[in-house]
C-alpha cells in the first residue's frame, strides 16, 4: 500500500523508481491512441460542437492526469460522472458509447463496457426488491460505464412512496464510494432533467460534467442522412437530394421531430418505397446503381409533403 | 488451529488486491462468483450460507469486492469464502473456492474416540467453536 503523496511533497525515498522529470507530450498522446478516437468522433458524429469540445477537454485532462500520476504528483481521481441533456435523437447514447472507449483507452476505466439501463432495470416492484436489483446492475457496470437513459423517471415527485428514491440513494452512495471503479452517465431531455436535479441536489453536485446536446441544423441533418445512406450502401440521386432538403425543412416544422432518429426513420421508409418501385416493374433489368440510388419520387411520396401548402 | 479448506489456504491470507485478481480470473473464464459464509468450520460442512445471489454477468472484480466488504461488515467474525461456479455443459459445478475471511481466533478441532462393539474405536472430529450456539461462536468471549 503506497500512501498518497500531496502535490507539494517532494518525491519520496530514493529506492522507489524515480518519478518522471519530463515527458514527451506528443508521444504520450500517440501511445494512448486517443487522437484516433477523437478523430473518429469528429468524422462519425456530425455537428455537436459543444459536446466535442467538452470531450476533448475531458480527454486532455485525463491525459495530463495520467502523466501527473507518473510524476508522483498524485491528486484525487477526477470525478467523471456526467449528465447528457438534449432533445430526442441528438446522439446522447452514441456519445456515451464513445466516452466509454475514450476512458478505457486512457485507463480510467478498466473494462470499457457500457451497461445501458432505464428505470425498469433499477427500480423494483415491491418493498425490498429495489436494493438488490440496483446493486446487481451496479455490479455489472463496475469497471465500465453505467448509462442511465431517461434518468428523471427514477424520481416520481407525485408519489412519495415510490421505490425510485431508494435506487437514487444507492446510486449516489456508490457513485461517491466507487469513483475509481465506475462512471455513471445520466441522460435525458433538458427540461425534465433540470427538474430531476432540482429535486435531487445530491446528484447535481456529484456530477462534474453537464453536457448539453444542441439540436441539429438543416445542413447537419442532411450530412447525417448522407452518412447513414453511405453506411447502408445507398445514395441520393441529385433530384432526390434536393427533395430531401425540402423534406427536412418541412419535417422540422412538424410536431414530434426527433432529429437524427426522424431522419433514420425517413430513410427507412424511403428504402421501402424504392424497393416497391423497383419490384413494380418486373421486366426491367436492374444495375447496381439502380438498386443503390433513391430517386426523387421515393422522397416526394412522403406524407410530409401532403400537408404542406406548396408540396 | 488454522482451517485449511479450498485453494490457497496454506498461504498467508490473501490481500484484497490478490482476491480481486483471483476473482478477475474467474470472471474472465465466465464463472459466476458466489460469496458464502459460515461459523461451522467442520470440513464436512458443505452447506455454507450464501451472501446474496450468485453474481452472473459481471465484468469487473470491483463489484464482487464491494459485496465482500458488505459481507465482512456483517459477518466479519466468521469464515467467508468465494466460490466460482462454472455453468458450462459438462462442468456445472464449482471450479474454484477459497477462504477470504476468517475469525480472529480459530480454536481448532478435538478428536472424540468412541468405543464401539468389540473395543472398536470410532473417531469423530468436532470443532471447539460449535460448542456454543450459532452466531455466538466467534464473538468476544
Amino acid at each position: 500500500m503506497n500512501s498518497p503523496v500531496s502535490p507539494s511533497a517532494v518525491p519520496q525515498d530514493a529506492d522507489q523508481t524515480p518519478p518522471l522529470e519530463r515527458v514527451d507530450l506528443r508521444r504520450e498522446f500517440n501511445d494512448v491512441g486517443i487522437g484516433e478516437v477523437l478523430d473518429q468522433l469528429d468524422r462519425e458524429l456530425i455537428g455537436l460542437k459543444p459536446v466535442k469540445t467538452r470531450i476533448r477537454e475531458i480527454a486532455s485532462l485525463l491525459l495530463i492526469e495520467r502523466i501527473r500520476k507518473r510524476m508522483n504528483l498524485t491528486s484525487e481521481v477526477p470525478t467523471l460522472h456526467m449528465s447528457f441533456t438534449g432533445n430526442p435523437g441528438t446522439g446522447k447514447t452514441t456519445v456515451a458509447l464513445r466516452i466509454a472507449s475514450i476512458l478505457h483507452k486512457l485507463g480510467f476505466i478498466r473494462r470499457g463496457q457500457v451497461v445501458s439501463v432505464t428505470r425498469d432495470e433499477l427500480v423494483g416492484q415491491y418493498i425490498g426488491h429495489t436494493a438488490p436489483k440496483t446493486k446487481e446492475i451496479l455490479k455489472k457496470a463496475m469497471g465500465g460505464v453505467l448509462f442511465i437513459d431517461e434518468a428523471y423517471y427514477l424520481h416520481r415527485p407525485d408519489n412519495e412512496r415510490d421505490y425510485g428514491q431508494e435506487a437514487i440513494e444507492i446510486l449516489l452512495q456508490v457513485m461517491e464510494s466507487q469513483r475509481e471503479n465506475l462512471v455513471v452517465i445520466l441522460a435525458g431531455y433538458g427540461d425534465r432533467m433540470e427538474k430531476f436535479f432540482a429535486s435531487n441536489p445530491g446528484f447535481r453536485s456529484r456530477i462534474a460534467h453537464h453536457i448539453d446536446f444542441p439540436d441539429y441544423s438543416d445542413d447537419e441533418l442532411l450530412a447525417i442522412a448522407a452518412l447513414m445512406l453511405h453506411d447502408m450502401n445507398y445514395r441520393f440521386s441529385p433530384d432526390a437530394r434536393q427533395a430531401f432538403i425540402r423534406y427536412i425543412s418541412l419535417r422540422k416544422a412538424q410536431p414530434l421531430f426527433s432529429n437524427a432518429r426522424s431522419i433514420r426513420n425517413a430513410l427507412d421508409r424511403m428504402r421501402l418505397r424504392q424497393a416497391n418501385r423497383l419490384v413494380a416493374d418486373l421486366d426491367r433489368v436492374l444495375t447496381a446503381s439502380d438498386i443503390m440510388s433513391l430517386e426523387a419520387t421515393d422522397v416526394l411520396a412522403s406524407r410530409v409533403f401532403l400537408s404542406s401548402p406548396g408540396g | 488451529m488454522r482451517v485449511t479448506q479450498g485453494c490457497f489456504s496454506f498461504l498467508p491470507d490473501l490481500t484484497d488486491e490478490q482476491i480481486s485478481r483471483q476473482v478477475q480470473y474467474c470472471l474472465g473464464k465466465g464463472w459466476a462468483v458466489n460469496i458464502e459464509f459460515t461459523d461451522d468450520p467442520h470440513p464436512r460442512n458443505n452447506f455454507w450460507e450464501m451472501w446474496g445471489l450468485p453474481m452472473f454477468d459481471l465484468h469487473d472484480a470491483a463489484g464482487v469486492l464491494m459485496e465482500l466488504n458488505e459481507c465482512r461488515k456483517v459477518y466479519g467474525d466468521r469464515y467467508i469464502r468465494m466460490s466460482a461456479f462454472d455453468s458450462s455443459h459438462g462442468w456445472e459445478s464449482v471450479r474454484l473456492s477459497f477462504i477470504v475471511n476468517r475469525p480472529k481466533q480459530e480454536p481448532g478441532f478435538r478428536l472424540d474416540r468412541h468405543e464401539a462393539n468389540g473395543r472398536n474405536i470410532r473417531y469423530t472430529t468436532k470443532s471447539y467453536a460449535v460448542d456454543r450456539p450459532e452466531g455466538m461462536r466467534y464473538g468476544d468471549k
